[in-house]
């Protein structure tokens, strides 16, 4: 058993950070690695299991990695009332072929579903990355694809 | 005549710039505070105006002040809520992303009145160009002299920053939101005690949304009568609606509290698009209970659409015409439910994966007899028992369906498919 004295004590901004930290390590690897989260918790004097709690109940935060462009669908009810939501994942998984959830076999595209973006006066919407992508339309997509391919031929 | 108040500079060109605000008279409001106003006078000048709070609870500004403890020896702090995520609302994000020093005059004023020396902005992880934004503003308003130390050569000093969430729609609950700020998980907190009395690292904490702090610099340079007369009696004020789905023009519209649903869906948003009826309308973001087409008429104030068994909630408008499933909506919305709920309280964490089971089995035409009386029952479970509005809000979707559409409910399980859409 630990003394008093020995017993860590949390220093409170020090812990603030840790949804920080945990996007600076997700940036190096594109996504959270056990040794990754690990590091984070050394760092910040905190168990690996707090940490990877935290990593599994943010949705930002990936735990598995994804292609090089993960492409985020819109689910929400506004975008489904102007054509989106699963119109734009149908269009995307029959385009792509492959499921939600799945990434393409050369590693670009990993597609998935996200709750509203908050861009319903401009639905249908994605995300791509950092970038999002508003009044989104099948021609909209294929252009997009295209010239998301057109950087890596 | 209604002149815009929120939105005023919105339409000019770079309007998210510090140069572009003070040249319309931003900045203003501020020195009037740090040489006229004791905080004591601020907070009679906020409940005065009759403010009340954007985010969804419509708590009167001026009180939540005054329950901050006076003591100076007390450190307290501020937070920005702008974790903006109920589904359909999309003003906070314009708000930060083409006026945010409007925001900072108004976080700054707050912190004044509440005697905090330390405030922090929670904007949503998913905003990244309202993270700019934000990060970019607060440098130029410290460039400027308007935060740091000895604001504008007065004793006042606050400092502000930002920290970004990372998707999770309970932070934008005020405790879950502390809770995500001390870097744990967003799960709210057991209320009382409020975050006035114990917040942030347990100190006294005043958390607003960032369309609440946006008003405050005009209550300030217009005074309390001025903005009071805007609105209604006990829902004073502009507005930003979000009106989005079946209308034509989709968008944020800013009009006094106290419009009419009819007038924001005919006259601002363009009427319907498709050509065909409206069938209802979710008047203020996905957790408030629907309105049908005999109820245009209703005022969006608090008091107007609590009498009509609603809620203003974030002022987000879901136009629906008649091509809409009323069961398909509640499935839609109870699966963003059943994501978002924390986990924290059985209820909820149970309750919204067991009422969107049914209801994706009622889409796939496996409904059951007795799938009503079962939602009926999980919702009546759900309901006041949570430590947050999460679970209560999960439950409007399809307890206000049932009441209004009911017999879309039993078509669906008597024929195994969907009487609107083929």
């Amino acid at each position: 058993m630990a003394k008093q004295g020995e017993i860590q004590v949390m220093d409170p901004a020090r812990r603030a950070m840790l949804l920080t930290a945990l996007y600076i390590a997700q940036e190096q690897q594109g996504h959270l690695t056990r040794e990754a989260i690990e590091r984070v918790a050394a760092r910040l004097g905190l168990p690996a299991s707090e940490v990877y709690s935290m990593a599994s109940f943010y949705t930002l935060y990936r735990t598995k990695p994804g292609g090089r462009y993960v492409l985020q669908v819109c689910e929400g009810l506004s975008c489904h009332l102007v054509g989106g939501a699963e119109r734009l994942v149908d269009y995307l998984r029959k385009k792509l072929a492959i499921e939600v959830g799945q990434t393409t076999p050369d590693g670009l595209f990993t597609l998935e579903t996200v709750q509203c973006l908050a861009t319903c006066g401009t639905s249908p919407a994605m995300r791509v990355n950092d970038a999002l992508y508003e009044d989104m339309t099948a021609e909209k997509i294929d252009e997009l694809l295209e010239t998301l391919r057109g950087y890596h031929v | 005549m209604f002149e815009q108040v929120l939105t005023r500079n919105m339409g000019l060109p770079r309007s998210e710039t510090i140069d572009v605000y003070l040249a319309n008279g931003g900045y203003q409001a501020l020195p009037k505070v740090l040489r006229e106003y004791t905080p004591e006078q601020l907070i009679q000048l906020v409940t005065a105006s009759g403010l009340r709070g954007r985010g969804g609870a419509g708590f009167p500004a001026g009180r939540k002040w005054s329950f901050m403890p006076k003591d100076p020896s007390v450190v307290k702090y501020v937070c920005v809520n702008t974790d903006e995520g109920e589904p359909g609302t999309f003003k906070d994000r314009e708000l930060v992303e083409k006026d945010p020093h409007q925001i900072i005059e108004g976080v700054i004023i707050a912190s004044y009145a509440v005697g905090a020396h330390r405030a922090f902005v929670y904007i949503r992880g998913e905003f990244f160009l309202g993270v700019k934004r934000w990060i970019k503003a607060i440098d130029d308003a410290y460039a400027r002299g308007f935060l740091g130390k000895n604001i504008l050569g007065s004793a006042f000093s606050l400092d502000l920053s930002v920290h970004r969430g990372a998707g999770a729609y309970i932070c934008g609950e005020e405790t879950a939101l502390i809770e995500s700020l001390e870097g744990k998980r967003g799960e709210p907190r057991k209320k009382p005690p409020f975050p006035a009395s114990v917040g942030l690292w347990g100190q006294p904490t005043l958390v607003h949304n960032v369309e609440t702090l946006a008003n405050i610099p005009h209550i300030v340079n217009h005074g309390a009568e001025w903005y009071a007369q805007i609105g209604t009696p006990k829902s004073t004020g502009p507005k930003l609606f979000c009106v989005s789905g079946h209308v034509r023009n989709r968008g944020v519209f800013e009009l006094p509290l106290g419009v009419s649903l009819r007038e924001i869906i005919d006259e601002h948003a363009g009427g319907m698009a498709f050509g065909r009826p409206l069938k209802a309308v979710i008047p203020g973001g996905a957790s408030t209970p629907m309105l049908t087409a005999q109820q245009l008429d209703t005022r969006m104030d608090f008091e107007s659409l609590q009498d009509a068994g609603t809620m203003l909630g974030t002022g987000a408008v879901i136009v629906m015409d008649e091509s809409t499933c009323m069961v398909d909506v509640a499935r839609r919305l109870m699966r963003f439910y059943a994501h978002e709920s924390c986990g924290h309280c059985v209820p909820c964490r149970v309750g919204t994966r067991r009422m969107s089971d049914i209801l994706e089995r009622l889409e796939r035409g496996q409904g059951r007899p007795g799938d009503v009386e079962r939602l009926e029952q999980l919702a009546l479970g759900m309901r006041g028992i949570t430590f947050c509005p999460l679970g209560d809000a999960a439950t409007n979707p399809v307890v206000s369906g049932l009441k209004l559409f009911r017999d879309e409910y039993d078509y669906h399980i008597a024929h195994k498919r969907c009487a609107v859409t083929v």
